[in-house]
């Protein structure tokens, strides 16, 4: 008798607490376990309480309410597969994995499937490539574009001319790390600057010899691309050595709040590229603190509203909800599968119009997504930290990226991508 | 001195001191397997969760509030207050006396005659259900510890080296105050074993279950206090540990720095994880120095083992570790 009353009050429970179910819908592979969590935890609230904020203040998009399902990965690639396959028969119309490793091994199987990946700012990098990729969509920049940004920044630090200076990339040991160096090889050919890198092991707690190392070599400026713990204990340490701040620059994934606060007043002037705004000066944080966060909506306890993960969550889920109005328009249907939606992303057109109308003016960059360039624009900004008022804030205008080394070698990566996979250009 | 020679001085003193944070974390699991035999996989996980609770109890936060949130439809987060630091690790040493009972109670006690490997992966379980346990009651938020841990270049190691060899030598002052800690947390241990009469007691079950059962000491209470000092240790490691890179999820992976230690050490002997922990950093920093340029660099994680397991071949039961010879 008690545990049919428990079973009952079980389904009961389930049926109240289960969402209504909505027709846009957008899985978020979140991470909130496991040694990554500190980042997922703040890109998932953003995302989850975007698409919240349209459903409770515009009724969803073209009439159709979102739906953004969780399904926990821990940042593990099988388990991200394995959510994948689990969400995708709730109607996936994209997916955003926010895991390099789980991007690499959904590439192929949702091209087969027909759902877009959205990646920004991670991912594969080539798969700017539309002609090859023709489901994967990583606008508004990618790891080149970062790293060619710091370079930028850099290079007019020093008037223009690196001849003679000695860069020094230290990266996470793994494919998402070393995903910047051939654009530093290159980048350090066409400008004379002397390049190296120090690579450390997973998780990265530990990175005493890697430091010992940029002591001893006195380089003049750091490249960081770290990810989890591997952040924090890379600013202490670059504090401890007492490394110049202000020449310690960090990818977009190494540039949130919580990457510098362990490391106190000591990691003011660190710096980190970024691809979209800091802080909460925009209108849609207001919107999102009144139909969201007041009304107790919110994803998590609001705190993190306006942190740069967080921010990044929201402007993945703007692009995505952007796209899927552009597919209902394209389609002239309220309610698209993953297919038009792939439409949708291939024709997006982000203005500065558009971006004021969203509450984001200034937030990113302008852009046009086509079949051939699936990568925007590349342009990227510099952010600086400071411990005393415990903000970022962007130092330089979103700039263009050297295009000119990047897209060679996004074309000689994705076309040897296409010879392994007999992948036919499809765009014509 | 050739400036090789005083980069790799450097490098071992820095070794030496990497060496002694891992002896601290290989410290907590040596207590426990001499006292019951119990390789405790949840060593690591209790680094993180003592070192949740302190920063917890230190910022006010509320314990389970997300899920006192979630069903309540509450939105409490904090007390109005802040603990000071002392109080605060007085009070979290207290939890993981209380989280030593709970084991105890509900996990060792209705284990006890059963196999090693039984017991091995009871606390496997332990530690995954600590881990999430560990996230409920505070958030899997990164946290940042701050309990007055000088951090930094140490200015005196800097003038007295560049003084005599002209090359000033980086040493962090949290290695030096991790070495100070650890230096009088061993000579404790060793005062508590040797001449207290819960230390001769716990001694005595370390040698041999039964007899020390047959002479009245009671096994369930050894463990309460062996699980007790093995949790103060592992808070000890996670402030060491959590000041650098803030308390998260990675601190629970920092057994694995632990494991070829206590291979080369021995998992009996508290010296061992000592002069384990010493030949371990040292180890793997000077072979990252002088062959990791060569061969791609992030040696660290994986030579420690091959040090280890080249002990191994040679002395199986590690530097001190008890020959185990079973007569049939």
């Amino acid at each position: 008798m008690t545990y049919k009353r428990v079973a009952a009050a079980s389904v009961a429970a389930l049926m109240v607490a289960s969402p209504v179910m909505a027709d846009l819908v957008f899985p978020s592979l979140s991470y909130r376990t496991g040694p990554f969590a500190a980042g997922g935890i703040p890109y998932a609230d953003g995302f989850a309480d975007y698409m919240t904020l349209l459903n409770e203040r515009d009724g969803g998009v073209g009439g159709v309410k979102l739906q953004v399902p969780e399904c926990e990965t821990a940042y593990n690639t099988e388990k991200g597969v394995e959510c994948y396959e689990a969400t995708k028969g709730q109607g996936a119309l994209a997916y955003n994995p926010l895991s390099t490793g789980i991007t690499y091994q959904l590439i192929p199987k949702a091209t087969a499937d027909d759902i877009p990946l959205y990646t920004p700012g991670y991912g594969r990098t080539s798969a700017a490539n539309g002609n090859v990729f023709s489901h994967v969509f990583n606008f508004p920049a990618n790891y080149w574009n970062g790293a060619s940004a710091a370079v930028n920044h850099i290079l007019d630090l020093n008037g223009g001319d690196l001849k003679g200076k000695k860069v020094i990339l230290l990266h996470f040991n793994g494919a998402y790390g070393k995903e910047p160096i051939p654009t530093l090889t290159a980048l350090g050919e066409k400008h004379g600057f002397d390049f190296s890198t120090v690579p450390v092991d997973y998780p990265g707690q530990e990175q005493k010899s890697q430091w010992l190392q940029i002591r001893r070599e006195k380089p003049d400026y750091v490249l960081f691309w770290g990810w989890g713990v591997m952040n924090q204990v890379a600013v202490q340490e670059a504090a401890n050595i007492r490394f110049p701040m202000e020449n310690f620059i960090g990818v977009w994934w190494s540039g949130a709040e919580h990457d510098v606060k362990p490391a106190g007043d000591a990691a003011t002037g660190y710096k980190a590229v970024a691809f979209h705004g800091v802080g909460n000066d925009y209108p849609v944080f207001g919107d999102i603190n009144k139909y969201v966060v007041e009304a107790g909506k919110a994803a998590g306890d609001g705190s993190n509203v306006g942190t740069v993960i967080y921010n990044r969550g929201v402007y993945a889920a703007m692009m995505l909800a952007e796209a899927a109005k552009k597919a209902q328009e394209i389609h002239g249907v309220a309610d698209i599968t993953s297919g038009q939606m792939r439409d949708g992303l291939e024709q997006l057109e982000i203005t500065n119009a558009r971006m004021a109308e969203l509450g984001m003016e200034g937030f990113g960059p302008e852009f046009k997504v086509s079949c051939a360039n699936h990568g925007g624009p590349g342009t990227a900004a510099i952010q600086q930290w400071d411990a005393a008022s415990g903000k970022w804030s962007l130092i330089s205008d979103f700039g263009p990226s050297d295009m000119d080394v990047i897209q060679p070698l996004i074309t000689a990566d994705s076309e040897a991508y296409a010879a392994e996979n007999n992948i036919e250009p499809q765009c014509k | 001195m050739s400036e090789q020679l005083l980069f790799a001085a450097e490098v071992t003193l820095n070794g030496l001191m990497a060496g002694v944070l891992y002896a601290l974390v290989a410290l907590g699991f040596v207590l426990i397997f001499k006292a019951s035999g119990i390789f405790n996989y949840a060593q690591g996980v209790m680094a993180l969760f003592a070192a949740m609770t302190l920063v917890g109890i230190q910022q006010g936060q509320i314990p389970f509030s997300h899920l006192i949130n979630a069903i309540f439809g509450t939105e409490i987060h904090h007390f109005p207050w802040h603990v000071p630091s002392i109080i605060a690790i007085i009070a979290a040493a207290g939890v993981m006396v209380g989280f030593a009972w709970i084991v105890e109670r509900y996990i060792l006690k209705h284990l006890v005659g059963q196999p090693d490997i039984i017991l091995f992966m009871a606390t496997i379980g332990l530690a995954y259900f600590m881990e999430g346990f560990g996230d409920m009651m505070w958030g899997s938020e990164l946290k940042t510890l701050d309990v007055g841990l000088p951090q930094g270049l140490n200015e005196t190691v800097l003038n007295v080296t560049d003084k005599l060899f002209g090359y000033g030598f980086f040493i962090d002052n949290l290695d030096i105050v991790a070495a100070v800690v650890a230096s009088l947390l061993v000579a404790a241990l060793t005062i508590f074993s040797q001449y207290s009469k819960q230390g001769r007691a716990l001694r005595a079950v370390a040698d041999d279950h039964s007899a020390a059962l047959s002479v009245g000491i009671s096994l369930r209470f050894i463990w309460v206090l062996v699980w007790s000092i093995a949790g103060f240790v592992a808070l000890v490691a996670g402030i060491m540990w959590g000041a650098k890179s803030g308390v998260q999820f990675s601190l629970s992976l920092i057994a694995l720095k632990a494991l070829p230690v206590l291979m080369l050490g021995g998992f009996t002997s508290i010296p061992g994880a000592i002069i384990g922990g010493l030949i371990i950093g040292v180890g793997e920093q000077l072979f990252e120095f002088a062959i990791g340029p060569l061969i791609g660099g992030a040696t660290q994680n994986w030579f420690a083992y091959v040090l280890a397991l080249i002990f191994l071949v040679f002395r199986p039961q590690g530097l001190f570790g008890e020959k185990i010879i079973e007569r049939v």
